[in-house]
């Protein structure tokens, strides 16, 4: 099992060497100076303004030594948390851009994904076994799965936001907050815009959890081991109760799995909503053609699927005594 | 009489109609009888079996009754029969190498499903652990999950389980198949242990292999087409057997078939009939040497000898020929 885990940390470790190696890269492979391009682009016209960006990048980039030193150079300043320096959001640090927007990604996507797992698998492990509830969830759940999100989502923004009017359609909070706060009005308001791109993203997953959870319990209880337990008179609550914890172990790798998107941000949800977050600030990253931003969201999405995939396979190990097994008898 | 089974009819339900897996069956198994049922793939052993103890979704009880130590089964009584499995009728599966939970701990099942009977494990685990060396299987092995046990060790274990609370009878589906030659002797040894021992009364062993059942049995079943065609001593139906179907079946079988001197070794050319629509009259007449005009009816099970009985129009020609 040991040697499983050192070959996965050493596959996961070498992925990111090289994420990190093709992030350094980009900006040097472009042609021309890249700094003045940038400055350029993003019409930093003032002189004086200009010149300091100049001389801070190309000492950041320490132009002057060989790329060698330069790719050293590099991984010392990111193991000090050091990404650069924003340009669209200049002078603000790269690290702290992302880390401003992360709460939102992540209070958006944990819930929603959490829950719907919760829920789905409830649904799914109940319509199992309920004729009632098997023809009318399972519909239900294939319309949310099949459904285009970006389509859900804007009939949700359209009827909670505009129709109804019950939910603002845009935003982390209202302007008349001039930032995030602790008060229990901001609280409130912040909750209020959560709500609907938290709901679409729910609704999204919910089916499909919904769907993958009923179909695992109907394997199992098809299985051998169910039906010698039923020739042997078990009571159906044992047989359900085995059947259901063995639906549960791809589910909870499969949990683990998704775990490792939400650092990516939910792009379209951030986009149709509005919503600050990651998905959103790749977006100006983009459409400020800010290389340094864009380089270090690129890193942290990289480095939560990474950790993420990881988290997944030790939990599938873990989990499921017939791959920890196996992976015993195989390290002996 | 220990088990009595008379006229029994099971169908599977299909889109394209029902398949008469077992079409009017009857017969007895006395007390302490090994009984082995013997037939070409397809011709209902294994729903024979399951019919007796648990039917799946797609069975249906369509006639006939089963009687245990003089009690009715409820065959078709999914509930009732609950409260008979295990205790009065128990199975080795036929799928015995996946028969169990591969998550769970073997012990830990069978504290489950001994829990679920309102037994308590402890009280049975010594009992447990003394069959458990009598199959040569160590205690530990309680604490192992199936995928640490080799083929043969699982096949011992689900062996032990199902006797566990003696049932009376003990129905066991190709328990050697799987198995490798020196496992397969071991097994089917055990299986005359467990009776020997009265962990179980009786037992119908079902295989396709009439060489092993042989070494164990003490009657022998065979069964074409979803009845039985002929039922004798182990003895008389590998050396004297009386149905065309049962000459032919012995006459395939390479070891058993050398003492009929310069006879030749032959597959029965043909398949068995399908279940759907079945063949009316006699069921093997496509595939019969003798088959003649009356075998348009089919042939009633009667006695021949003491113990002896088949279904054939014509058997004392096929004695002649013999
Ligand atoms: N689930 C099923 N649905 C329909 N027909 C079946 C099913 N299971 C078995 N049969 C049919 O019933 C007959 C007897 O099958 P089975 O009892 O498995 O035979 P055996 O154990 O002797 O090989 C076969 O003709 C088979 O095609
Ligand atoms: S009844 Fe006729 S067809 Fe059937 S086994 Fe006898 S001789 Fe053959
Ligand atoms: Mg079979």
């Amino acid at each position: 099992m040991g040697r499983y885990f050192r070959r996965k940390l050493l596959i996961y470790g070498v992925t990111f060497v090289i994420a990190v190696t093709i992030n350094f890269a980009i900006p040097r492979m472009m042609p021309g100076d890249p700094i003045a391009r940038m400055l350029a682009q993003n019409k930093v016209s003032n002189v004086e303004s200009a010149a300091r960006m100049h001389a801070y990048y190309n000492d950041l980039f320490g132009l002057d030594v060989p790329l060698w030193q330069q790719y050293l150079n590099y991984w010392g300043a990111l193991f000090q948390g050091d990404l650069g320096v924003s340009l669209f959001a200049f002078p603000s640090p790269v690290s702290s851009v992302v880390l401003d927007a992360l709460p939102y990604t992540l209070g958006l996507l944990l819930p929603a994904i959490l829950l719907s797992w919760f829920v789905g698998n409830g649904l799914g492990a109940i319509a199992a076994r309920s004729k009632w509830l098997d023809n009318t969830a399972l519909p239900v759940s294939y319309l949310l799965t099949a459904v285009p999100y970006m389509w859900l989502a804007i009939l949700l923004a359209w009827v909670g936001g505009v129709i109804l009017g019950w939910f603002p359609v845009a935003g982390g909070y209202s302007f008349s907050f001039s930032g995030p706060q602790f008060s229990w009005n901001f609280i409130v308001d912040a909750l209020h815009h959560w709500f609907l791109p938290f709901l679409s993203l729910f609704l999204v997953a919910l089916g499909g959890w919904a769907i993958g959870m009923r179909n695992l319990v109907i394997y199992e209880l098809e299985s051998d081991y169910s039906n010698y337990m039923q020739t042997l008179g078990a009571p159906r609550r044992l047989v359900r109760r085995y059947a259901f914890r063995n639906a549960m172990l791809p589910q909870i790798s499969g949990l683990a799995l998704q775990l490792g998107v939400v650092v990516g941000g939910a792009l379209v949800t951030e986009v149709v909503f509005a919503y600050p977050g990651l998905g959103s600030l790749v977006l100006d990253a983009i459409q400020n053609q800010d290389f340094f931003l864009l380089q270090g969201i690129l890193l942290f999405i990289v480095i939560g699927v990474l950790v993420f995939n990881f988290l997944a396979d030790v939990v599938y190990v873990l989990v499921d005594p017939r791959t920890r097994l196996g992976l015993e008898g195989g390290a002996s | 009489m220990s088990l009595e089974v008379n006229d029994l009819r099971v169908h599977y339900r299909t889109l394209k109609g029902d398949v008469r897996a077992l079409d009017g069956v009857s017969f007895d198994v006395a007390d302490g009888e090994i009984v082995g049922l013997a037939g070409e793939s397809g011709c209902g052993k294994t729903t024979l079996g399951k019919s007796l103890i648990r039917l799946d979704g797609r069975m249906r009880h369509v006639g006939g009754t089963v009687a245990l130590d003089g009690e009715e089964l409820p065959i078709g009584d999914d509930r009732a029969m609950n409260k008979r499995r295990f205790k009065d009728v128990s199975i080795i599966p036929q799928y015995s190498m996946s028969a169990m939970n591969p998550t769970r701990r073997i012990g830990r099942m069978i504290a489950d499903l001994l829990g679920s009977r309102g037994i308590a494990y402890r009280d049975l685990k010594r009992e447990l652990v003394q069959r458990l060396e009598l199959v040569g299987l160590p205690e530990k092995v309680l604490d192992n999950y199936p995928i640490e046990l080799s083929g043969g060790m699982k096949q011992r274990m689900v062996m032990v389980i199902s006797t566990l609370l003696d049932p009376s009878l003990l129905i066991a589906d190709e328990v050697t198949s799987a198995l490798d030659v020196s496992n397969q002797k071991a097994v089917a040894e055990t299986l005359v242990r467990f009776r020997d021992m009265g962990f179980v009364k009786s037992m119908i062993v079902v295989t396709h292999d009439l060489s092993l059942v042989y070494q164990i049995a003490d009657t022998i079943m065979v069964m074409y087409a979803g009845r039985i065609v002929e039922k004798a001593s182990a003895e008389t139906i590998v050396k004297a057997p009386q149905h065309p179907y049962t000459k032919a079946l012995i006459s395939a079988l390479p070891e058993v078939g050398l003492e009929y001197g310069d006879r030749k070794l032959k597959s029965i050319p043909g398949k068995p009939p399908q279940l759907l629509n079945p063949p009316t009259g006699c069921r093997f007449r496509a595939r019969c040497p003798l088959a003649g005009d009356e075998c348009a009816e089919q042939p009633p099970l009667v006695g021949i000898d003491r113990g002896h009985e088949a279904a054939c129009w014509k058997l004392e020609e096929s004695n002649a020929r013999a």
